[in-house]
């Protein structure tokens, strides 16, 4: 770690001389610490799932929800720092209400997540504020349909069939290459939101690591026909197979170690 | 003396004060800079709005019409604004500050919806609506900038599980009672609402409700009456619905109506003797 930056690092208006931003990519590693947030984009809806790690046992139940709305049918999950996601979905409801009061619409996911996106970009580029340290997924229905996009801190986003951020990211996108392969198979369909939640759920068992990790909560929200297309959380009866159903999942892929 | 100048030469006799001017004001003296103004008579209106409690829960009556002055201009205007799951809304007055005074409330409600992952509180009451309405109402008015409406607030108490019925207007007055209406409704219909209320439930109010057919045909009733009536009303009219389950709005309906009486109305229009 002692070459890192060498003077480069100190400041988000200073270029190393291979062309990095140093702060942004810290802010990268933030992302990385976080517990793992998925979206999964499925046949009627989409679906969000947060690994929400427990810090303290005296945390009430339910408290601190890293999943938020920014309208009716617009979710936003963050893996990061906490209260930079708040923050960044606060930005998000004035952009859904700015959008709603100049076309009299609903605002399509994309526009809101470009809107987003170039808010994200702002904190790349003067010296006197730090970047967001928080990747965020944002899910919606609009009539274009189920999308699904991550805003990273450098700025950029990207649309996604299905993704992960935080930690254990990438074990979690390998599973969900795996689940989203299927829709592309011969004659293959994706998901429905349903089968969405249970994928989901399962793959937040299998990335968290019951050794090194505190206990967590799972926080699921979708936007689904069983939502009339709201953003809402998953209903207690299904949320709580799913975990049941992601446990039992983990116990099995053991015994086969 | 060329032609510009003697054009200004003429006395104007725009500003000379007119004795037998049917206006309701007289005409204000022109100025290049005029005063500012606020809304001072609505333009597209709705008429009468009714609304009445029964067994389990509080119904409200409108009809279709948007009027511009005497002109029935729009006819397919829906009056009744559902605003949450148990409350609802039935506007008289200017269209525009309905259409305006909705879409702010609406806002208002789907703002506190996306908070409410992270910030929760029970739904708003019926009378939480109706008390930002009369706030919201007073501070126009004391603004000399009124919104021209007369509404009826009807709802569904959850935690309290009693109806909610009240009034406010475009001065900010409220008030309260088992059967309202507004305008001319107020001096036609209220008298039948009360009379078939009271007859049910006595003056106190304290005997049983009118069922909710009953409720209904009352309200059909009395739209008839109004139609007969009131010039500015139109025989085509939506009942909403509020309990427990929630607000319902009827599609739009119409009262079997006779006129053979009008051939021997006699005083005025075509007639000779």
């Amino acid at each position: 770690m002692s070459s890192i930056g060498t003077g480069y690092d100190l400041s988000v208006s200073t270029y190393s001389p291979d062309g990095r931003l140093f702060q942004v990519e810290y802010a990268g590693k933030a992302v990385e610490a976080a517990g793992v947030a998925i979206g999964l984009r499925c046949s009627d809806g989409v679906v969000l799932g947060v690994e929400r790690i427990l810090h303290s046992k005296l945390l009430v139940k339910g408290a601190n929800r890293r999943i938020q709305s920014l309208d009716d049918s617009i979710g936003l999950a963050s893996a990061g720092l906490l209260a930079d996601g708040v923050h960044l979905a606060d930005r998000g409801r004035d952009e859904v209400w700015n959008f709603r009061e100049t076309y009299n619409a609903p605002i399509p996911t994309q526009i809101l997540a470009d809107r987003l996106s170039m808010y994200v970009q702002a904190y790349t580029a003067y010296s006197s504020v730090r970047p967001f340290g928080v990747s965020s997924l944002v899910a919606g229905v609009d009539k274009t349909g189920p999308r699904l996009f991550c805003i990273e801190p450098s700025g950029v986003f990207y649309g996604y069939r299905g993704y992960a951020v935080g930690k254990g990211a990438v074990l979690a996108r390998t599973e969900l290459e795996k689940a989203v392969g299927k829709e592309t198979e011969e004659g293959g369909v994706a998901l429905t939101c349903r089968e969405g939640v249970l994928e989901v759920a399962r793959i937040i068992h299998l990335v968290h690591d019951d050794n090194k990790d505190k206990e967590f909560e799972l926080e699921m929200t979708w936007i689904s026909p069983e939502s009339n297309m709201k953003h809402a959380v998953v209903p207690a009866d299904l949320l709580a197979e799913a975990d049941a159903k992601g446990k039992a999942a983990l116990e099995e892929g053991m015994e086969e170690d | 003396m060329n032609q510009l100048h003697s054009f200004q030469a003429v006395p104007s006799t725009r500003n000379a004060f007119d004795a037998y001017s049917t206006l309701p004001e007289p005409p204000r003296p022109q100025s290049t800079h005029a005063p500012r103004a606020h809304t001072q008579q609505p333009i597209v209106t709705g008429t009468s709005v009714l609304g009445i409690k029964y067994e389990g829960g509080v119904m409200l009556a409108a009809d279709n019409l948007a009027s511009y002055g005497s002109l029935a201009r729009f006819k397919d205007i829906q009056r009744l604004h559902p605003l949450g799951d148990n409350t609802c809304l039935a506007v008289a007055g200017d269209m525009s500050d309905f259409q305006y005074m909705t879409k702010l409330l609406d806002a208002t409600l789907r703002a506190d919806r996306s908070v409410s992952l992270t910030d929760t509180h029970p739904p708003f009451s019926p009378q939480n609506i109706y008390t930002y309405l009369s706030n919201l109402y007073y501070a126009r008015r004391s603004k000399v900038n009124p919104l021209w409406n007369a509404i009826l607030v009807g709802g569904w108490d959850k935690e309290k599980k009693e109806s909610f019925l009240a009034y406010v207007d475009l001065l900010g007055t409220t008030y309260s009672a088992p059967t309202l209406a507004t305008g001319i409704g107020a001096h036609i219909a209220q008298p039948l609402l009360r009379e078939a209320y009271e007859a049910k439930a006595g003056v106190d109010g304290k005997g049983p409700l009118l069922t909710g057919q009953e409720a209904e045909e009352l309200l059909d009733t009395c739209m008839k009456v109004l139609f007969y009536r009131d010039a500015r009303s139109l025989n085509k009219y939506q009942i909403a619905t509020i309990s427990n389950d929630g607000v319902k709005i009827s599609d739009s309906k119409s009262s079997e109506t006779e006129w053979g009486f009008a051939e021997g109305l006699r005083g005025y229009g075509p007639q000779t003797q």
